[in-house]
């Protein structure tokens, strides 16, 4: 049936660039590590099997019904692996002629798979990891980052902030590497937007489950005990990137104040209820194809694919440096559903995007907010700026 | 008491202008359907229009008015004189915008969510034909002679030529992100196309057989205004093709072009988030619908100048006017 199907297409295609441009398959894949973690604190939160797979879904269909009209498919392979199967699987992609790899893990393995990637002339689309360092000294010059950065996240958080006039922060971050990393994002925010952290406490991660029966019995004595006697504070921020105490903040805070960062007001690059901007039309076709809501990965996914469908519409090629090249010029932009158009910091190669307040429900605020102004774009107000990033790669 | 009443209701009618021209502005929040005297600028009166009214025309006798209830799935007929509902049209799912024939009898709806121009009889009120486009069918326009339907769409960035004959695609041309809006000149020689995100307006040439050529892009520049906030939608052409006014969106702006040239003339400040435009029969008057003051802002043409706002219903989407 596969087959039928995309011999039929071939048949249209050739019927359809007769005498025009050349008809391109266009193959790419998407790689998705799977780390053995503790559930999330939300059963919401809990991943979908298809967690960033279904982007790639979508991606093909959209690319799709435009390819049809120019001779262009788009097929793209979605493979789930263990930390220690990765390396194999991406040998197996590259080994099947495809270039073009989205990939969904963690920076150490991130970096890896791109640099093995990179001897095969590959092109990487970070759809994940969210580490500053990918896109300052760490950066890679066949890794373009559709995933937000932490400091985009938290320049969005920060923003809203001042914008609130809630300039006096209680920082509370977690006790791992990745929530101490985060934290750091979070006092730099602060610095480039003048807030001050007046108070700034680390909640220590003792390990064991995160959810338990009537859990919340216990949580309500115990985050009342450890928030009290702070500093005057506007606004709590919380660095948890590990996801086991941010959620729990709102509501159980000694003084009661608004929460934001990795609990209460979260910033996100997507959301299933995200409706402005013709956002809702992404919706509906997303959910008639999977079946569920869009997660943040399935919109980085399904970015990055977009991506590689403008290179082939616009400037008709998939070769990686093609897209690469087209990706960082003046001439690429792409409709994202975030009101404006999206495209990539020529000097890191991260995709400069709008970021999405949300509080679990509905789409609070965008960030940049107003007022917040730069000499190349507002976006640029939020990340790594080009004097800030020390990434020579793309030079 | 009656009478009194009755003779009241009769001197109403007596000195109600008899050819006054109205203008009908779907609200998408309000779910309603302001009607404007466009002489008087007064609000006549406000009904309920269905679920998330958006685009919307009239007959051409000015008899009925037709709007998009995208979130009805239908197409809401009203009687433009009594406003009283009348019998529905099949649309396909979430219709947002459509353009009616100059006869009147078929109507090429935009089904946003289908990737479908559906092509409905006003008449016998059936679907006589749905054909395939690219990723989110928005704009519609339709050439003069009525032998071509130009449906935009909004994730493929296409401009599509549906014949009204065999209802099949005869030229797909590539424009900016985000095409919102086709518009024909009058003679039929020229076509606009605005590209909301991309920040565009492609102008082609179209050739007797009715294929374009791509001649120009228009671009947009307001000092103190971020590049990224001119986001052209509606557009309209003078009748005589010498004026192109182009609503961009959240710049709160309608840009005034010379459609020969292309060179941008002015830009009239009006209300916020500028999405539709319509002249009025006479041409004297545009009116623009600001989705984010709830309100329109009409401009006089000939002046070139904003001369006043009337405030309508919640988030105006689309205008029509009627003599």
């Amino acid at each position: 049936m596969r087959f039928w199907h995309a011999s039929l297409l071939a048949a249209i295609s050739s019927v359809m660039t007769a005498g025009s441009a050349l008809a391109i398959d266009v193959k790419a894949a998407v790689l998705r590590i799977d780390y053995p973690t503790l559930l999330p604190i939300s059963r919401y939160d809990l991943p979908p099997a298809d967690l960033g797979f279904a982007g790639a879904a979508l991606a093909d269909e959209d690319n799709g019904t435009t390819g049809g009209f120019l001779g262009h498919t788009y097929e793209t392979t979605t493979v789930a692996v263990s930390p220690e199967e990765a390396d194999a699987a991406m040998a197996q992609i590259l080994a099947d002629g495809i270039k073009l790899v989205v990939i969904l893990s963690r920076t150490e393995d991130l970096l890896r798979l791109t640099d093995q990637a990179a001897a095969a002339g590959a092109l990487v689309f970070n759809a994940r990891a969210a580490d500053n360092a990918l896109r300052d000294d760490a950066c890679r010059g066949n890794l373009l980052h559709t995933a937000p950065s932490h400091g985009m996240m938290a320049d969005a958080v920060a923003q809203f902030a001042v914008w609130k006039k809630w300039t006096d922060w209680f920082l509370i971050s977690g006790s791992n590497p990745q929530d101490i990393a985060l934290a750091e994002a979070y006092r730099k925010a602060a610095r480039k937007f003048g807030a001050e952290i007046v108070e700034e406490r680390s909640f220590e991660d003792t390990g064991g489950s995160r959810r338990t029966d009537s859990g919340h019995v216990l949580v309500q004595r115990q985050l009342p005990a450890f928030t009290q006697e702070a500093e005057e504070h506007d606004v709590v921020i919380a660095a948890d990137e590990t996801d086991y105490f941010a959620r729990y903040l709102s509501y159980h805070l000694w003084t009661p104040r608004p929460v934001m960062g990795s609990g209460g007001l979260v910033p996100t690059t997507f959301h299933g209820a995200h409706e402005a901007y013709g956002a809702t039309q992404y919706q509906t076709r997303f959910e008639e194809l999977t079946g569920r809501y869009a997660k943040p990965e399935d919109y980085n996914v399904w970015l990055a694919l977009r991506v590689v469908g403008e290179a082939v519409t616009r400037a008709n090629t998939a070769a990686p440096d093609g897209v690469r090249d087209y990706a960082i010029s003046d001439e690429f932009e792409l409709a994202a559903f975030k009101g404006q158009k999206v495209t990539f910091r020529n000097w890191n190669g991260q995709l400069r995007q709008p970021v999405l307040l949300y509080d679990g429900t509905i789409t609070v605020s965008v960030s940049p907010q107003d007022g917040f102004l730069h000499q190349t774009s507002p976006l640029d107000t939020m990340g790594l700026d080009r004097p800030e990033s020390s990434c020579t790669a793309f030079e | 008491m009656k009478s009194f009443l009755l003779s009241t209701a009769l001197i109403a009618l007596i000195a109600a202008p008899a050819y006054a021209g109205k203008a009908f502005i779907s609200n998408e929040r309000g779910n309603t359907i302001t009607v404007l005297n466009t002489e008087t600028w007064e609000v006549e009166t406000e009904f309920f229009a269905g679920n998330r009214p958006r685009g919307i025309t009239a007959s051409p006798d000015g008899k009925v008015i037709y709007v998009c209830a995208s979130d009805d799935n239908l197409v809401r007929v009203f009687d433009a004189k009594t406003y009283e509902e009348l019998p529905s049209l099949p649309s396909g799912p979430d219709p947002e915008l459509f353009i009616l024939e100059p006869s009147g009898k078929r109507l090429y709806i935009a089904n946003e969510d289908d990737n479908l121009v559906t092509v409905t009889d006003t008449e016998t009120r059936t679907i006589l034909a749905e054909v395939p486009v690219g990723v989110e069918p928005e704009g519609m326009g339709m050439s003069p002679d009525a032998k071509f339907v130009v449906n935009t769409s909004e994730t493929t960035n296409m401009a599509h030529f549906i014949s009204t004959e065999d209802y099949k695609i005869k030229h797909n041309i590539l424009v900016d992100q985000r095409p919102r809006y086709a518009h024909y000149t009058a003679d039929g020689k020229r076509l606009f196309v605005t590209s909301e995100i991309g920040g565009t307006v492609t102008v082609m040439d179209i050739a007797e057989d009715g294929a374009p050529t791509v001649v120009g892009k228009i671009s947009f520049e307001v000092a103190g205004v971020q590049p990224e906030w001119l986001q052209p939608v509606g557009a309209r052409v003078t009748s005589d093709g010498k004026r192109l006014f182009v609503a961009l969106g959240p710049a709160n702006r309608v840009a005034v072009v010379d459609a020969q040239s292309l060179e941008v003339l002015d830009y009239i400040l009006v209300g916020q988030r500028v999405w539709q435009l319509d002249f009025t029969p006479d041409e004297q008057f545009l009116l623009t619908t600001n989705g984010n003051s709830n309100d329109i802002t009409v401009i006089d043409v000939a002046k070139e100048k904003a001369i006043k706002s009337v405030q309508v219903g919640q988030q105006p989407w689309g205008v029509v006017t009627i003599e």
